[in-house]
């Protein structure tokens, strides 16, 4: 019975928003980083294994797809920690007016370019 | 009801109200372990991208002897909790919003919450066998 329910919001009808964009991308970050945790896991492990695993793992991680993913993760990072940063100023009463909302959005968008921009401009330089 | 009238001002606070509420009877609990969990990992989540960045590098034995230090130890293995945890409780309400038959929410919740934990305690004595080896 419970699957006859109906869902809502009817999301197709609406025209795509910098509110609601926003909101399913910290979503969609959120659960990118807990599937992303698992190389995170996989590299401590490798780590712990000795440094003949280690550097087979970082081998990895050092060509192209592995660098690729990186990038991903790090531009998942720094999105979801700009907007839960967002997040609880709202839970602290702030910025809770349309105005305010678009206005953190825009700044969201930019720290998360900045930072990791910032990111991978110290890896290519370190 | 006397005084239906007159109302008084209740001297209970807002969230006294809502705690032991919901249908788990975990009031605000899970509401409030998020934002908590969250102000954890920001100054985490900076610590051990600068560290990774600046500090770690390639080498093996600069990577073990990095995890060495207390401090670092210390870091890692709360960023490796308060991020499991805090993963834990954002995949739960992924799962709550959008699995609607009863049986597969309730066995996406649990591979979900055992997997984090799973992986929160191998990922911690990794940490932990590197620091104290």
């Amino acid at each position: 019975m419970a699957d006859q329910r109906p869902l809502s919001p009817h999301l197709m009808i609406y025209k795509p928003q910098l509110t609601s964009i926003m909101s399913i991308t910290h979503r969609a970050t959120g659960a990118a980083l807990s599937a992303g945790s698992l190389l995170v896991v996989w590299w401590i492990v490798a780590l712990a294994s000795g440094a003949e695993y280690y550097s087979f793992v970082q081998s990895i991680i050092a060509s192209w797809f592995g660098q690729l993913v990186l990038f991903g993760f790090t531009l998942a990072i720094f999105y979801h920690l700009s907007n839960g940063i967002r997040h609880l100023f709202w839970d602290f009463g702030y910025n809770l007016t349309i105005e305010g909302v678009h206005r953190t959005g825009y700044m969201v968008l930019a720290s998360t370019v900045i930072l990791t921009a910032l990111t991978w401009a110290l890896v290519i330089l370190a | 009801m006397a005084g239906q009238n007159t109302p008084q001002k209740s001297m209970q606070t807002s969230l006294g109200k809502v705690r032991g509420l919901g249908s788990a009877r975990k009031g605000v609990s899970h509401w409030w372990m998020q934002r908590l969990s969250a102000m954890g990992m920001i100054p985490l989540v900076i610590y051990m991208v600068i560290a990774l960045v600046t500090t770690m590098g390639n080498d093996y034995i600069n990577a073990v002897a990095w995890l060495q230090s207390p401090i670092n130890a210390t870091a890692m293995l709360l960023l490796l909790g308060t991020g499991f945890y805090h993963a834990s409780l954002g995949l739960q309400v992924i799962i709550e919003d959008y699995v609607s038959n009863e049986n597969r929410r309730l066995l996406a919740m649990v591979v979900v919450k055992l997997s984090m934990t799973g992986l929160a305690a191998l990922s911690m004595f990794s940490v932990l066998s590197i620091a104290l080896a």
